[in-house]
């Protein structure tokens, strides 16, 4: 009762907060900085309604309040409008600004450089290439460290290959695509992230959890598809060149030309050179390997959208040259003996792909596409007297069919596609051959009832010589739960054959015995296959706050294996690979918030929780070398673009919480690890300043905050000794790198 | 592999093209409207409809593109619909009360509403 009666008088006061409250304001024309003259006759009315009105001649307006409309838009003839809230009785100054920007440029801006899709029934993150100019360097591994949903590690002191994690798992449980077509796999695992350079990138889509069944069955933790610019479209010049404090040099440059209309082919060009003998702790080793990479691609495309023929073709060939080990080793002297350590990877690669893809011109929702690519990577390589060798030839083919069954509310795919690997391994004395050859067909369902339900459903079949005939499910759903927010669920499950060596090639950099279970008798190296199943939720509300867009967002995903390979680093003498006997799981949580904090100041923070446990032969343990926590923000102010040009200013920091280390107990005390990593920063940080379209250049600032890792070699002084070992690494070795560079583009 | 591949492709053209001539009729047709949310509202309508396999409305020059099955609907059924959601197309006006519940900045039929700010809701 005396509830009621509270209401009641709420009720009344809320009435009479709409009869008489008047929303008051002045609305101001911006001249200059301080010289801002009041505007009169601009409109001002609540979006979506009629109610409106006008400022007078000294820019004030007065509109009554109304608790059902909330946003006020303010306007006039040749200024930017505003959207702003109506939430307090006085709205005080509103300063519209005059259009003087021709309008694409204004919607240039608009576009996000990290776009996440409220409407795809995937988890997707769009990265396109003003984003990963945040990072000026330079290949597709240093694209993402801008970015929160995928973790950039350095896999071990020695290398320096940064290696990317999604869901606490390393990248073999990712699925790389390029143009949707399987890369970076098998051979290149490792290093095939530093094989495509930056600027050759026009955009990434990183989708979270399991895949889609087109690109075949060996994706578990998310999927990762990279576009290369298009030569048609590209610019018709471009050229960057990069050096840091390092002397590492890198050389870019992309030549385009276009036939006809229809028609245009592309010269990329890439090359770097890592020249500096670099040993800031004092410990005999480089802190960073020395390096030289050639890089071509030659790019055909034809588009024709009268008769609905699309294609491509590619042929890309590099090599790749790196060495590293003790700063007095010399290869024609030292090589096969114990005077100095050192190591020398050599990786020749060619890869020819072709796309055919056609639209049937008058039904647009109606195409088949067929891809084809051949690889070959050869890798030639030792590590102080351990040798590893590894020739990798791969073929896959897929046909496409999408039509829609009764209207484009219901969509589908179908196809086949084929794959062919072969593997040739000498490890030290040992040689491993093997061939992988499947078959598969695939049917992925659309719905989209238009109302805020969407749903992928996809099933495919595969026979494969090594892993057998097998069922891939996943699924995808997207649910509009009010305006502006999606709840989306998946879940998929992935199989694939571990290449032990090529995906744990830092083990040749110590003195780890190798022990691999033979008691499986599996089609890999004895071990047998690994299957996991994902599973994900995640919500996503985008606000319209204060006129400017701000994106919440928080995503839980957990992976179980059935079956998985184990790497085991926990015998400091050892290194041994087994099959799962037990439980191994990864749970991961993240919460992403993104806003223009002031106008052109935007700011993205996230949080990341990870829970990956194992069970070893010696007991349940977290994976090593995973933080638990991580929080990441990056700042990002950019001026407008005028006649005089653009600044542009980012920060991006990274904190890492406590990693648990491999166990390191039985060594000798000089030569052992503490049992957990200190929590650390790493701070990035850049300046572009852009003098025209045509011209900008670029310094900056990587691990600026000089964080390195104690001790990253155990038994630096002996590394024919038994305790050597490289491969325990939490943090960067190479000290702050200072960078500058420019691009030129017509 | 690769023959069966091909003649499966063979097949699947042949089988669609077979399709297109008997039940896949492609249309044009104006359509009054302002902006986006305009095309979200004629588009669902259309698509919605049984026998209506494509509706893509283009903002800029009104003009609706949609592909029926001419068995199992009209284009003018398809434009009576359309109009009595709200907006008036061929020989069909749309009911004054259905217009009059459109959002401000839909309400093609006030020369000004075009030039209220469309992007933002």
């Amino acid at each position: 009762m005396r509830t009621t009666f509270f209401i009641l008088i709420l009720l009344c006061f809320f009435q009479n907060l709409h009869s008489q409250i008047q929303v008051k304001g002045k609305v101001w024309e911006f001249r200059n900085e301080k010289d801002n003259i009041p505007l009169e006759d601009a409109n001002v009315y609540y979006a979506e309604s009629t109610v409106g009105t006008t400022t007078d001649v000294s820019g004030n307006f007065s509109i009554p309040f109304r608790a059902d409309l909330k946003k006020l838009v303010i306007s006039s003839v040749g200024f930017r409008s505003d959207t702003i809230m109506a939430n307090r009785p006085n709205m005080g100054n509103i300063v519209l600004y005059p259009i003087v920007e021709l309008e694409e440029i204004i919607l240039e801006k608009r576009v996000a450089p990290l776009q996440k899709s409220l409407f795809t029934a995937q988890n997707v993150v769009t990265v396109n290439s003003r984003e990963m100019l945040k990072a000026a360097c330079c290949n597709l591994s240093e694209s993402f460290e801008t970015n929160p949903s995928v973790d950039v590690n350095v896999s071990d002191a020695i290398l320096g290959a940064k290696q990317i994690q999604m869901l606490g798992l390393n990248s073999p449980y990712l699925m790389f695509t390029q143009e949707n077509m399987p890369a970076i796999r098998g051979a290149s695992q490792v290093f095939g992230l530093s094989f495509i350079p930056g600027s050759w990138i026009e955009s990434i889509q990183i989708t979270k959890g399991a895949g889609s069944v087109l690109n075949g069955f060996e994706s578990i933790s998310g999927h990762i598809n990279s576009e290369l610019v298009k030569p048609l479209t590209d610019k018709r010049f471009f050229w960057n060149m990069y050096a840091n404090n390092f002397e590492r040099y890198e050389f870019n440059s992309r030549l385009n030309y276009n036939i006809t209309d229809e028609l245009g082919f592309g010269l990329n060009i890439h090359g770097n050179l890592r020249n500096g003998y670099v040993d800031e702790n004092g410990d005999s080793f480089l802190d960073t390997p020395l390096g030289k990479q050639i890089n071509l691609m030659n790019r055909w495309q034809y588009m024709n959208p009268e008769n609905g023929w699309v294609g491509y073709v590619n042929i890309q060939w590099l090599s790749d040259k790196k060495e590293l080990g003790q700063l007095d080793f010399d290869v024609d002297t030292d090589r096969g003996t114990t005077n100095a350590w050192g190591s020398e990877i050599n990786t020749s690669r060619l890869d020819v792909s072709a796309k055919l893809g056609y639209v049937f011109p008058d039904l647009p929702y109606q195409s088949f596409g067929f891809q084809t690519a051949y690889s070959s990577h050869l890798q030639d390589s030792f590590y102080g007297l351990n040798l590893y060798d590894i020739d990798h030839q791969s073929f896959y083919t897929n046909l496409i069919f999408n039509s829609i069954i009764g209207s484009t509310q219901h969509k589908f795919k179908t196809g086949l596609s084929v794959t062919y690997d072969n593997f040739d391994e000498l490890v030290n004395i040992s040689v491993y051959n093997r061939t992988d050859s499947s078959l598969g067909a695939f049917l992925e369902y659309t719905f989209d009832n238009l109302e805020g339900l969407s749903f992928v459903a996809g099933l495919r079949a595969d026979t494969h010589n090594n892993l057998g005939n097998f069922l891939t499910p996943r699924f995808h759903l997207r649910y509009s739960l009010w305006d502006k927010a999606s709840l989306r669920t998946s879940f998929g499950r992935g199989k694939r054959g571990a290449n032990i060596f090529a995906e744990n090639q830092q083990l040749f950099a110590s003195s780890r015995q190798l022990v691999i279970d033979d008691s499986q008798n599996g089609n890999y190296y004895d071990l047998n296959p690994e299957t996991a199943w994902n599973y994900g939720v995640s919500f996503i509300q985008k606000l319209y706050l204060w006129d400017r867009v701000m994106d919440f967002s928080i995503d839980f995903y957990r992976t179980t294996f059935i079956n998985q390979i184990i790497v085991d680093w926990e015998n400091p003498r050892e290194i041994s690979f087994y099959n799962l006997d037990g439980n191994s799981y990864s749970n991961s949580l993240q919460v992403d918030l993104n806003y223009e904090l002031l106008q052109d100041f935007r700011i993205r923070a996230t949080y990341k929780y990870f829970d990956v446990k194992v069970d070893y032969n010696n007991g349940t343990l977290d994976k090593p070398l995973q933080p638990s926590n991580r929080f990441f923000t990056n700042l990002n102010y950019e001026t407008l673009m005028n006649d005089r040009g653009q600044w542009r200013f980012d920060f991006t920091a990274n904190w890492l919480g406590s990693q648990r280390l491999p166990d390191t107990s039985s060594n000798p005390i000089e030569f052992q690890q503490p049992l957990r990593s200190p929590s650390y920063v790493l701070i990035n940080a850049q300046i572009t300043k852009v003098f025209s379209k045509k011209f900008e250049v670029y310094i900056g600032g990587e691990n600026i905050n000089n964080f390195t890792q104690d001790n990253p070699i155990l038994s630096a002084n002996d590394p024919f000794g038994p305790y050597f070992d490289s491969t325990i690494l939490y943090g960067p070795v190479l000290e702050a790198a200072y960078y500058a560079g420019f691009r030129y583009k017509i | 592999m690769k023959k069966t591949t091909l003649i499966l492709m063979i097949v699947l053209l042949g089988l669609n093209l077979g399709y297109s001539q008997e039940k896949s009729k492609s249309k044009s047709f104006e359509v009054k409207g302002n902006c986006w949310m305009c095309k979200n509202r004629i588009e669902k309508t259309a698509i919605k409809m049984k026998g209506v396999k494509f509706a893509s409305w283009n903002v800029e020059t009104k003009q609706l593109k949609v592909i029926i099955d001419e068995r199992k609907c009209s284009v003018s059924d398809v434009q009576k619909k359309i109009a009595s959601v709200g907006h008036d197309t061929g020989e069909f006006a749309s009911p004054k009360e259905v217009y009059d519940n459109l959002p401000a900045c839909c309400q093609y039929r006030n020369p000004e509403s075009s030039q209220m700010d469309h992007g933002k809701h």
